[in-house]
């Protein structure tokens, strides 16, 4: 009896090691965090009923990808681009002119994302070919150029992507706030609509985490964080490393568009400034180096971090600033709008004494 | 070994750029509004020129990119902001002497303050990074966040409009161009820093290890200069250069808002790139550029105004990959 | 034998490792006054890695680095040479956008130009003369060597580190440069040189130190290096006489 049910816990096991590709969290603290993030995403319709803490949740899921995506590039490779804002924007405006401009169903939303995902692969190439000749800073410096005309595109081209006030659509019917899949509620909570997208959402990202997992641990993996380590021995040993880490750019690039088009049908709308500004560059940084660069873990832990602090800091730096009223200077320090003041310190405090990120100290007790 | 007239040519062309574009843009235009546009373009040029070549002597001397310079812009103009306070008075007054001694407060003021703010800047975070190109973007970053929001926290987030000098609001007439008067005296402001600061660095052996240090960083030290000390200075020096821009740019525009570091970093970068990092001659020729391209093209086809600029960068990459004028490599 | 009280400069037991290689193995190496020591060796023996160790470009790990009887092992580079030890490396130096003026300007700390100064520089190397305010970078190969020599020497050092100043130059140069180093020797500055160049090792040195793999494998008298053919083929590989 006990053997048998040791051989179900070691199939069981073993499935769940190739799910994770043989790199699970690791420390017991951290893998039972990664279970309670799991779970408590997974139901988070019926722990956090809402439409506003679905929509957190949802921007959490997104920003996981986002994150995850971003640090294959600076973590794994040592790539520092800024053109990443760039890629989630293309993958969303794909689905949101497919939309807006074509018709409502599963094939313009599939047709869109494969679209954006397509330029953003034809875009990737290209800047990875471009950083073989170009030195760390030059090419950050580049990528924020090309960030930046993304957005000046997007805001002058009224005709395609709806200029500064962006593109409003509808999505498949099954995905709209009045969709109703059960008559009554489960739990108290009822299923509709935004329930079913943030599913969708969850599972795709899930999903796409895993495949990054895969990809993080696979030989590709491990010449990656060899080329971050010394690129000119990984050079000397025969590997074209052009050829790395233009596939790496373009792995992150997809996976960017691809979130970028969970992003626009969950929000049934897309803008400059939800998907290509700059702030949402600064915010992937903060969540990259929070939560750990170099640990797809990271990019989870980063992301829930700098997601609630931007939703509920500002609730909480609301009651000190009114409790401050009295002095001016300190109320306006503590100020609801203030939020990226605190964060901002966070972050340098961080990039001083923790460079590991949270996920990077957790692992280290060894 | 002498230069045939082809190796001549190369080098002497990126100087010859600017004056290219200007000669070429007045069939495009019009002799009417080119020379409005020509003088509004140089002075913008001028203007980013004080901005960009602090980070380009920053990065040339010490290998920092300090993604932080937009908030020292920021702070010159709204310290700028505040010192004109006081002397509303002297702004109002009709008299150009009194305009122009409040304008000249206020820039020492930006730079002094600006300058100071560098200093503990560069103390406090830059220290900790040299030698780490993806902690400094890190750190520079997150400091660039922290600076600006703690602007809007002294000054409040509402934009503060900063009108021009009584006796600077009009504008001078050329025949049938008009150039507005401001134009003329930032102009001339910007153009006298840029000159201070060649002559600085030519004249002095000060101005001469920097240069050297920008080169080669390592046979200045085994020549016997201590160039830690000399990082600091230059800090200092690109920091206050961008308090300086900030307040012309404050001034120029009438009005300072907490975005206005921000909107001139990708033009800076976008300089930097094209004149090649660490070269300040390079430096200028790119600020001169992307001021002429930005009032050309928004006079000729606003829509590409905004995007112009990243278009120049690319063109020119494409002739000198490095940038114009770029410093040899260690 | 090499008396203590000769010695000018004197490595001990040095090891450098640079990232996560090890260059040199515990060099041991001594300089006398007033002479010219050789230090020969094989492509990436570690020659010029001793040099930047010297100088404080590169840290030791281990082992002792002592100047005229001081401990200069941990010290910053601009204080190593303002002890009087000047470094002439092997690309040269030089700085390719200040004029040759500027570049020799800079070596003359804070005084500035005394006449003397420039005077012992155009002795030896007249045609910097011609080229005074040119831009350094559009000199020959030949006159940036010169010029980089020149800066080494345009004030009185105690110590001359010099990697391989005749690589690539025309024999007429080669000569010119060998006669530079020989004034240098008679006027009682110490040359610690590394070249390739046998002929010129031979005409220029007077002790000898051969490093291979990172570790020093003979010292000794150069004029003995020289007459014995087999010891050359035994500790640089081929015969270097024939190098030109």
């Amino acid at each position: 009896m006990a053997r048998a049910f040791d051989k179900t816990t070691d199939r069981a096991g073993s499935w769940l090691s190739w799910l994770v590709s043989d790199d699970p969290p690791g420390r017991v603290t951290l893998n039972a965090l990664m279970l309670a993030i799991l779970a408590a995403l997974a139901l988070a319709p019926f722990l956090f009923p809402g439409t506003k803490a679905l929509g957190v949740s949802s921007r959490i899921c997104i920003f996981v990808i986002l994150v995850a995506s971003y640090d294959l590039m600076l973590g794994y490779t040592g790539i520092v681009s800024f053109a990443h804002t760039m890629f989630f924007g293309i993958g969303a405006y794909g689905v949101a002119i497919m939309l807006a401009k074509g018709w409502v169903g599963w094939g313009a939303v599939i047709l869109g994302a494969a679209a954006g995902a397509a330029v953003s692969l034809a875009v990737a190439t290209a800047i990875g070919i471009l950083s073989l000749r170009l030195r760390t800073i030059f090419f950050s410096m580049i990528t924020l150029a090309l960030a930046s005309f993304a957005q000046i595109v997007a805001e002058q081209w009224r005709d395609l992507t709806g200029g500064e006030d962006g593109l409003t659509f509808s999505v498949p019917a099954i995905l709209r706030p009045s969709f109703r899949l059960l008559p009554h509620p489960v739990m108290g909570v009822i299923i509709n609509g935004p329930v079913i997208t943030y599913y969708m959402t969850f599972i795709a990202a899930l999903a796409l985490f895993l495949i990054m997992l895969r990809i993080v641990n696979s030989p590709l993996g491990l010449v990656l964080r060899a080329i971050r380590d010394n690129e000119f021995r990984v050079e000397a040993m025969g590997y074209q490393v052009v050829a790395y880490r233009t596939l790496i750019c373009v792995l992150s690039a997809v996976m960017a568009s691809l979130a970028g088009a969970l992003m626009a049908l969950a929000l049934r709308y897309n803008g400059p400034d939800v998907t290509l500004s700059f702030s949402l560059m600064v915010d992937i940084l903060l969540m990259v180096v929070i939560g750990g660069m170099g640990s797809l873990y990271g990019a989870v832990v980063g992301s829930i971090v700098v997601v609630l602090a931007q939703y509920y800091l500002q609730n909480m730096l609301g009651g000190i600033s009114d409790a401050l009223a009295g002095m001016p200077l300190l109320s306006a320090l503590f100020h609801p709008d203030r939020w990226l003041l605190w964060l901002g310190i966070l972050f340098v405090l961080i990039v001083t004494f923790l460079p590991q990120g949270i996920v990077g100290r957790l692992r280290r007790r060894r | 070994m002498s230069e045939n007239w082809r190796d001549r040519l190369q080098r002497c062309a990126p100087y010859a750029l600017a004056p290219l574009v200007i000669l070429a843009a007045l069939p495009a235009i019009g002799p009417g509004p080119w020379a409005t546009l020509t003088l509004a373009g140089l002075t913008m040029g001028v203007m980013l020129f004080l901005v960009a070549s602090g980070l380009t002597l920053i990065f040339g001397l010490m290998d920092v990119l300090n993604f932080a310079h937009a908030a020292f812009v920021t702070v010159g103009a709204y310290v700028a902001v505040s010192v004109l306070r006081p002397l509303a008075g002297w702004t109002a007054a009709q008299s150009l002497t009194l305009n122009l001694i409040a304008l000249l407060v206020a820039l020492i003021a930006a730079a002094a303050a600006s300058g100071a703010l560098g200093f503990v800047f560069e103390r406090l975070i830059i220290r900790q990074v040299y030698g780490a190109p993806l902690r400094q973007i890190l750190i520079t970053i997150g400091g660039l966040t922290v600076i600006e929001q703690l602007v809007i926290v002294i000054w409040g987030p509402q934009a503060i409009p900063l009108p021009r000098p009584a006796s600077l609001r009009g504008s001078v007439f050329f025949g049938s161009s008009s150039i507005e008067t401001y134009r003329l005296v930032a102009l001339c402001v910007g153009l006298s820093v840029a000159v201070a600061m060649q002559l600085f660095l030519t004249r002095t052996r000060l101005g001469l290890v920097v240069r050297a240090g920008v080169e080669n960083r390592e046979m200045i030290q085994a020549l016997g200069y201590n160039i830690r000390r000399v990082f600091v200075g230059v800090f200092m020096a690109g920091t206050a250069l961008a308090g300086m821009g900030g307040m012309m740019w404050g001034q120029y525009q009438a009005v300072v808002g907490s975005q206005i570091g921000d909107s001139m970093t990708i033009l800076v970068f976008i300089i930097l790139i094209i004149g090649g990092l660490g070269s300040v001659s390079g430096c200028f020729i790119g600020a001169i550029l992307v001021g002429l391209t930005s009032n050309y093209v928004d006079f000729l086809a606003p829509k590409l105004a905004l995007g112009s600029n990243v278009l120049l960068m690319a063109l020119i990459l494409l002739w000198q990959p490095r940038g114009l004028l770029p410093i040899s490599e260690q | 034998m090499i008396g203590a009280g000769d010695t000018l400069l004197r490595l001990d037991g040095v090891y450098t490792d640079i990232g996560r290689y090890r260059i040199l193995h515990g060099v041991d190496l001594a300089v006398r006054r007033g002479r010219v020591t050789m230090l020969l060796g094989r492509n990436g023996a570690g020659k010029t890695t001793t040099l930047r160790t010297i100088m404080g470009l590169w840290r030791a790990r281990r082992g002792d680095i002592v100047f005229d009887g001081q401990a200069i092992t941990a010290m910053q580079t601009p204080r190593i040479a303002r002890l009087g030890i000047a470094y002439v490396p092997e690309n040269m130096g030089i700085f390719g956008r200040l004029t040759v003026r500027e570049n020799l300007f800079l070596a003359t700390a804070p005084r500035g130009f005394a006449q003397q100064d420039l005077d012992r520089v155009l002795e030896s190397f007249p045609a910097l003369k011609l080229k005074w305010d040119c831009a350094a970078g559009s000199l020959s190969g030949g006159q940036k060597q010169m010029l980089a020599i020149g800066r080494a020497i345009v004030e009185q050092r105690r110590l001359l580190l010099v990697d391989e100043p005749t690589k690539g130059l025309s024999p007429a140069m080669v000569d010119q440069l060998a006669a530079a180093l020989l004034q240098l020797k008679s006027e009682q500055t110490s040359i610690l040189l590394v070249e390739q160049n046998f002929q010129v090792a031979e005409a220029v040195g007077d002790d000898v130190a051969v490093i291979d793999e990172g570790r020093i494998i003979h010292t000794g008298d150069m004029a003995m290096l020289a007459a014995d053919e087999a010891l050359q083929h035994r500790l640089l590989g081929l015969s270097m006489a024939t190098a030109l």
